[in-house]
């Protein structure tokens, strides 16, 4: 089971979905704090799924106010690479320079790939989460003492 | 004569254990992002300092006493050792809470480091000629707070080594060397 928890893993990063800020939170994992990565990446969806939302109605609206739209996608972003969520940053980016060039077609067509992206690897996050759970603690790496 | 010296050497030795060893340093760390405080709080933790964590720079003024207009003293007897704080927030910037934070008597000599995701050039340079002590470009990494921790250790060390000293001055006012001799003698 632990193995196929590190496979799981590994194809996560492999594939691009991570980069190395995850790992770098899994270093803070110990065994006082054995689901800090799962807390943060909760808490990532949560605040993620709002940001998209308010970017939603924006967009809906008609009326492209580049400016609050970059606005959303800062911290979006931010917050995509504090997880090492890469790919999700990556159209965070390019979403962007959308604004900044003031491509409405641009932007839309990358919000829907941007939340395309969010969606798979909160899929894909949740079942690591959920069977690296089951796998036991051993699994995720350790600070060393 | 060896037999005079050392109780003295022994009280001594207890005021010093009195006073313990340094404090963990207290950082005060400002960010908007949920996520962010939760990782810099971690970092922090990870890193055995104590830890304050703010969601704007206006909730870190009111923290350190600063926000009312004729307060700009500060609550005098809050020891923070570090500010971190997030460049870009709605509201005040961290760039305006740092200057806040210098224009301050309580806080101006506390270091002030700013974080941003944006590598600007500029930026950088203006946060540092308001008197930043670093700029760190987020991600944060672990070793760039155990780096500032280590620096502040050596200045809190050096203070509280020199408390030991100044301690170890006045026990021996009270029991000068020339009177212990003396009664001995008796």
């Amino acid at each position: 089971m632990q193995r196929q928890v590190a496979l799981i893993k590994q194809s996560l990063f492999d594939q691009g979905y991570l980069d190395e800020q995850f790992m770098e939170l899994e270093e803070l994992q110990d065994d006082a704090n054995p689901n800090f990565v799962e807390e943060v990446s909760a808490l990532y969806f949560k605040d993620s799924a709002r940001l998209i939302n308010n970017i939603d109605q924006a967009l809906e609206r008609g009326s492209f106010d580049f400016n609050r739209l970059d606005s959303y996608m800062h911290q979006f972003k931010g917050s995509s690479t504090s997880i090492g969520a890469s790919k999700v940053k990556a159209e965070c980016t390019t979403f962007r320079e959308y604004c900044r060039a003031g491509n409405a077609e641009g932007c839309l067509r990358t919000f829907q790939q941007l939340k395309k992206e969010h969606s798979t690897l909160r899929k894909k996050l949740e079942h690591y989460f959920q069977l690296a759970r089951q796998a036991g603690p051993k699994e995720t790496a350790r600070r060393p003492k | 004569m060896a037999e005079v010296m050392l109780p003295r050497k022994m009280e001594i030795l207890n005021h010093s254990s009195k006073f313990g060893s340094p404090d963990p340093l207290h950082v005060l760390a400002v960010d908007d992002s949920h996520v962010d405080r939760k990782f810099i709080e971690r970092l922090l933790r990870v890193s055995s300092c104590k830890v304050t964590v703010v969601d704007s720079a206006t909730r870190a003024l009111q923290y350190l006493g600063l926000d009312v207009e004729e307060k700009s003293v500060g609550f005098e007897d809050l020891k923070v050792n570090l500010i971190m704080t997030d460049y870009s927030m709605p509201g005040m910037t961290g760039y305006e809470l740092l200057k806040k934070i210098k224009e301050s008597s309580a806080f101006r000599e506390v270091p002030v480091v700013i974080m941003s995701s944006e590598n600007i050039l500029p930026r950088i340079d203006r946060c540092l000629e308001e008197g930043a002590e670093d700029f760190l470009l987020k991600p944060v990494k672990l070793s760039d707070v155990k780096r500032l921790r280590d620096s502040l250790m050596k200045v809190e060390d050096l203070s509280f080594t020199k408390s030991i000293q100044k301690r170890e001055l006045e026990t021996e006012n009270v029991y000068p060397v020339h009177s212990q001799l003396k009664r001995a003698k008796i």
